[in-house]
Parts: structure tokens; sequence; C-alpha cells
């Protein structure tokens, strides 16, 4: 993984000075809180419903053992001891104390870590395919990029106030696994007649109110021009996206507005105008962050069945919480994050700390975030995933769930997230006790269940198979229901069932929902693939059968 | 009079904004909507002449009146308008703009000026009550920086060159 030089290492401890010199004004009284506000946002802190909640930058979903026992620590001695995993692959701590936070993000910058830009209207963490360096389909590792990008955009003069928050997902396999058709830019690694590396660019994807597929502006951007292509779209959106409307101001919208081909034509111009005076990408840094994402020293090892005469518990985790591996006699590890009776996402120090050790044993010392808020355990042997799957059992981060119904996104909803109109946790809570049964979950097969608590769409709800979101219905808490959204590979927005239901009636409507699913299938055919086959009209009929009876 | 933050420094102001009390041969800030509307009157001014620029004037159309300007103010209405750190980069790198640039406004604060001096800001008007010297420091926060930028602060290492 990308180790710091001096300049990263002066600049994270910088920045944390600036911080510090920022927090204390505002605790003496000489910044107020809408002059704080845009600060603390751009350091991962906001001010919250019950206390200060930090994002933690986890660049493209990497971290090292020694940085998620670093985060284990910090949880425990600043937080309540856990902390909760996010969709754009950060970590989240929900009860900092605000003036602890300079110091917090000091221990962040001894393991090379830190907070910056997770929040505010600037560029985002970076975000990447999770099965990145190790997928079998892989055009290129996306992640030399996805650094080389978070460098470019820390702290860029240019880009730091923007009109609104700006995220950005590469992928380098054709098989998008990082939502990146609903980022505000979307880099799919490509290669051109001459077999170089490049980029196709898609812009103006994103969700939250009005959500939008990207789409394509540049078929082919070769590697040396990405950062000066880059700073010609965020110019374009600078000057010209809109400040006057909050709800406007994605660069999503003046896509739309421009249409797709003036769009492409002022970031054509702005780039040929602006290329000399942009950021080069010379090839020999290219080749330096590239050095630090080589192939793992694997060992040549045969593939075999790891699961063959074991017992069904470990035959159910090898099938769902494993993939295949790029090396023979290797395989990747889901850690799920989605025990039933858990806040998916959520995990305690204790589980960090098992999780960083066991890593360390078995996975190079290194564990990935994935954006669906599970961990995963890259480049195991097959030969140990036997110990491994009783470790990860012993602290319940073996459910094998991972793709199931179950498997599902949430955000942490009205219980932490002042923005949030309707809770989310309760109800996961109630889902996982209604799906509470493997053998049901296995016939139901591949499901995205994905829940945000409000409009904002933290947790995906657009491209859920299953889409649930929390409105506000008079002080009162319901659910709009969408069906057959998709953000993997052919990306689709979900459409609304029919109206909102009462907090105690999603599990039930859910159920009712995948009771028709299993009626209308054909055999093997997944849930997201019956829906489109044949449309919303059957499972709006089943989803409110007895609900409209009873009212 | 007033005192500005120009390259690394306080230095009294040595310009009028029109509206303030200007003696002949002053140097004198007026604003494009203005210098568009009395073209005959501003461009005869006795003193340097200087020009101020709103959030969605495009810069491109002064580019031909440049070389006749000293100076170019660029308005921060709050520290959250981000177009001028644009406009100021165009002024600098593509229109050539050698003169004084200068960022004003209620959003030119101490937290904002290293930003403004890597996009070629060299003279910052902080408005009545920012604190000038953690404006200073401001500008020296950092000594390193990973894009190219304006040399107006104390950067030593850089990763990304034009």
């Amino acid at each position: 993984m990308y180790e710091y030089d001096q300049l990263d290492q002066a600049f994270v401890d910088q920045r944390v000075a600036e911080f510090r010199d920022q927090t204390r004004r505002y605790v003496a009284g000489q910044l107020s809180e809408d002059e704080f506000r845009p600060l603390r946002l751009r350091n991962g802190l906001y001010l919250q419903r019950h206390a200060p909640m930090l994002r933690i930058a986890i660049p493209y979903g990497l971290l090292a053992s020694r940085q998620l026992a670093k985060l284990a620590d910090i949880a425990r001695r600043y937080d309540r001891g856990f902390g909760h995993f996010t969709t754009r692959q950060n970590l989240q701590l929900n009860w900092p104390n605000l003036t602890d936070v300079p110091d917090i993000l000091a221990e962040l910058a001894t393991v090379q870590m830190h907070a910056i830009q997770t929040s505010g209207n600037c560029v985002r963490n970076v975000t990447a395919d999770h099965l990145a360096g190790i997928a079998r389909d892989e055009i290129d590792d996306p992640r030399p990029y996805c650094e080389i990008i978070r460098q470019w955009a820390t702290l860029h003069p240019e880009f730091t106030y923007l009109p609104r928050k700006f995220k950005i997902a590469v992928t380098g396999s054709p098989q998008d696994r990082a939502a990146s058709e609903v980022h505000d830019i979307g880099l799919h690694m490509a290669r051109d007649a001459q077999g170089s590396i490049g980029f196709t660019v898609l812009v103006g994807g994103g969700l939250g109110r009005a959500p939008m597929i990207g789409q394509v502006i540049r078929d082919f951007l070769p590697l040396a021009d990405l950062l000066s292509y880059l700073e010609a779209i965020l110019r374009v959106y600078n000057r010209h996206g809109r400040r006057d409307n909050l709800n406007k101001a994605r660069i999503k919208i003046l896509v739309k507005t421009l249409g797709i081909e003036r769009f492409r034509e002022q970031v054509e111009a702005e780039w040929q105008l602006g290329r000399a005076s942009a950021a080069r990408l010379p090839a020999e840094e290219v080749a330096r962050v590239r050095s630090f994402f080589r192939p793992q020293p694997y060992l040549a090892l045969e593939d075999f069945d790891a699961s063959a005469g074991r017992e069904p518990a470990f035959q159910a985790w090898y099938r769902y919480n494993t993939r295949p591996h790029r090396m023979s006699g290797y395989r990747a590890v889901f850690v799920s994050l989605k025990a039933h009776g858990q806040n998916p996402g959520d995990m305690s120090s204790e589980q960090m700390e098992a999780v960083a050790a066991l890593a360390e044993r078995v996975s190079f010392g290194l564990i990935r975030t994935t954006h669906n808020q599970n961990l995963l355990l890259a480049d195991v042997r097959q030969s140990e995933l036997y110990e491994v799957w009783l470790e990860l059992a012993r602290h319940q981060l073996a459910m094998p769930n991972i793709g199931t119904l179950t498997d599902m996104i949430a955000c942490p909803g009205l219980d932490f997230c002042s923005l949030a109109n309707a809770g989310t946790l309760g109800v996961a809570k109630q889902i996982q006790e209604r799906f509470d049964n493997l053998d049901y979950l296995y016939d139901l097969g591949d499901i995205e269940i994905k829940m945000s608590g409000c409009m904002n769409a933290c947790g995906h709800h657009h491209v859920g198979h299953i889409g649930i979101l929390g409105v506000d219905k008079h002080g009162e808490e319901w659910y709009q229901i969408t069906l057959g959204g998709s953000a993997n590979g052919f990306t689709a927005l979900g459409e609304v069932i029919g109206p909102s239901v009462p907090k105690t009636q999603v599990a039930a409507t859910i159920e009712r929902i995948v009771e028709a699913y299993r009626t209308l299938r054909a055999e093997g055919e997944r849930f997201i693939d019956t829906f489109r086959r044949v449309g919303l009209a059957p499972f709006r009929e089943s989803a409110y059968a007895t609900h409209s009876a009873a009212a | 009079m007033r005192r500005i933050l120009r390259r690394r420094e306080m230095v009294a102001d040595d310009w009028i904004h029109l509206g303030e009390e200007a003696a002949d041969g002053a140097a004198l800030i007026v604003p494009l909507a203005e210098l568009r509307k009395d073209a005959g009157r501003w461009w005869q001014w006795s003193g340097r002449l200087g020009v101020r620029i709103t959030p969605i004037d495009r810069v491109e159309e002064i580019a031909e009146e440049l070389p006749r300007l000293d100076l170019v103010a660029v308005e921060f209405p709050s520290p959250s308008e981000g177009r001028g750190y644009s406009q100021g980069r165009l002024l600098r790198e593509r229109l050539g703009f050698r003169g004084e640039l200068r960022a004003v406004g209620a959003g030119v604060r101490q937290d904002q000026v290293f930003l403004l001096a890597r996009c070629g800001f060299d003279a910052l008007e902080l408005p009545e009550g920012e604190d000038a010297d953690g404006a200073c420091r401001a500008l020296q926060r950092y000594d390193v920086a990973y894009q190219p930028g304006s040399p107006q602060t104390a950067i030593r290492r850089q990763r990304f060159f034009t």
C-alpha cells in the first residue's frame, strides 16, 4: 500500500496544526458556528444530534493492520468503543468530544491517516473496487490512480470551495463494483489500440435529490492527461455550477441543464486552453505510486476446494463470504459486518483489533473496506480459510450472508444523524429478525437492500434492488420503497412501488415483495432479473395486498 | 488608513475604492459595471485604475482591457464563495495579468488566505475585524503543497508541477 513520504507527512502534520488553531478559535468565541462549520467539515467533523461525528478517511478503502488497530484504539479511548463503516469506505465515530478532535487527528497522522475532505463542498474520498488488484477481470489496478487523485485533490487551491460535494470513483474492471456511474466523476480504466492505459470518463452521476446516472464525456483519456482533464471538469463546474440553490448545486444538474454535448464542448475547450498551466502527471510519478501497489509475494499454490468434507456452516461461509482470487491457491474473504442483531457497518474496537491481528497473520497485513459496509481480507491462502473462519466466528464476524438480503446497506439514520428524517437501524433490526433464517435467505439469493434515512442517500437507496427511504410524515417515520435499482454494471435507479409504509410494516412489506418474487421467478433467476422481466406492477400488487385490506 | 496584506506583509493601502473619499490622481478601484457604464470617464482617470469584479463576471470579458489596468479586485462575498479562485488563476495563468490581484470582501478570512495566495492573489484586503497577524501566520501554515501554485507562500516542497 502507499506509504507517505516527507511531503505527505509534513502536510498532514501541518493540517492538524491548522485545525487545532481553528478549534481553539471556535472554543474561544473568535469563530462563530457559521464560520467554523466549513472549516470543521473539511476535516470530517459534523456536529450531530447527540455529539460530534468524526468521519475518518480511508482512501479507496485500504488499511494496514496498524491503522485498523489505531482506529480501534481511538474508538475506545475517545469514543464508545465502536465505529461505523460507510458507503464511501470511510469510518465514522459517533461520540467524540469536539475538543479532543485535534488530538484524534494528530494520532491518525502518526499512522499516515487523516479526516481531510471527508465532508464539505470539496473533492471527497476517492473510492475504488474492493477487489482491486486481485480481480480476475481487471484491466489494471485502479488504486495508484486513486492515490494520485487523492493527492492532487487534497487542499486544491482552486477547488476547495466548490458549489457542492464532489465524489470520484475509479474502477479497474469491466464489472463495476464501485458504483462509479452514480458518482460526480466515474473513471473506468481502459486500454487504447496501442495497449496504453487510460480512462473512460463519466460525469454527472449522483444520488441524493434528483438521482442521475453518469454519462460518458470522453471515451478514452490517456493517463498522462488525467490531472489536466480533471482540472478542466472541475473548473467548468466551479465557475458555472449553481450556487444559489443547494439542491441544484451538484455537477449532475449542470450537466443535465447544458446537456452532455454542450458540457463536453465546454470541458474540452477549457482543457485545450488550460492544459499548459495544469498539473502534469509525469511517468516517473506514476511509476513511484504504482510501485507501492505491486502484487504481494504470493506463493505458487494450487487451487483446491477448501470446503470439501467440512461442516455445513463452514461450507455456507465459504460459498457466501469468500471470492475467487487472481492467484491460484488464494481467496478473498469478506468480514461480515452484517451479523443479525447488529447495526450494519458497525464494528467494535475488539473486533477491529482481532481483524487487524488476523490480517497480519494471513493477508499481508492489509484490510479493505467495501462500499457495502463490510471488510475484506484480500489475499488469504485457501489452506488457511478454515482457521480464518474460526477466528472470525469467534468475533461474530462470520455471518454467512454476503450478497444476501440481510447484507444490507444502511446509513446511521435518525438515531445519530441530524440530517435524517427517519430511523434506519430499527428497520434494519426488524428486517434481520424477519429474515433470520439462512436457508430462506439462500433461497432468495442475490438481493441488495439499501436504506437511507433521508434524501441525501448516504445509504444509496436509489440503486438498491430494494431501496428504502425514510421520510417524515407529520412527525412520524414512514418509508418509501423502490424496486429495480442497481449500481453493478447495469446501473439503474429504482422505481417507487407506491405509497410509503409505516415503520412497523417495512419488513412485512419486503417479505411480501420477495414472496412475489418467489412465485414469479424462472428457474435460477435473480430477483433483479425477475423485476426487469416482469416490471413493477405484480410486485406493487403483492406489496400492498394485506396492507390495503387492513386499511 | 486601511491596511492590506501584500506579499506576506501588512502595508498601508495605497488604493481607494469608488465611493470612498478620493483625491484627483488617487489610485482608484472601480466596479466593472460602473467601468462599463461610464467608460469614457474612468479611462480618463488621472491616477492608476483598477477594476473590481464579482463572482458572476467572466474574466475573459476584461481580457482586452487588462493591459491598461494596474489592479484587479476579485470579490469574495463569503468564505464559501469559490468562483474567485478560478477567476484568480485564469487572470494570472491564461490572461497573463501581472498587476496587483487583490481579494476583497467578507470572505477573505485568515482560513482562506493560503488558498488565495496559491491561486495568484498577491494582495489580500481583510475585512474589518479580521486578525491580521493570524492571516500572516496562515500564509506560512504550510510549507508543502501537492499542486502547482503561485510563489506567494512559503512552499519548499511540491508534488505536481505545470
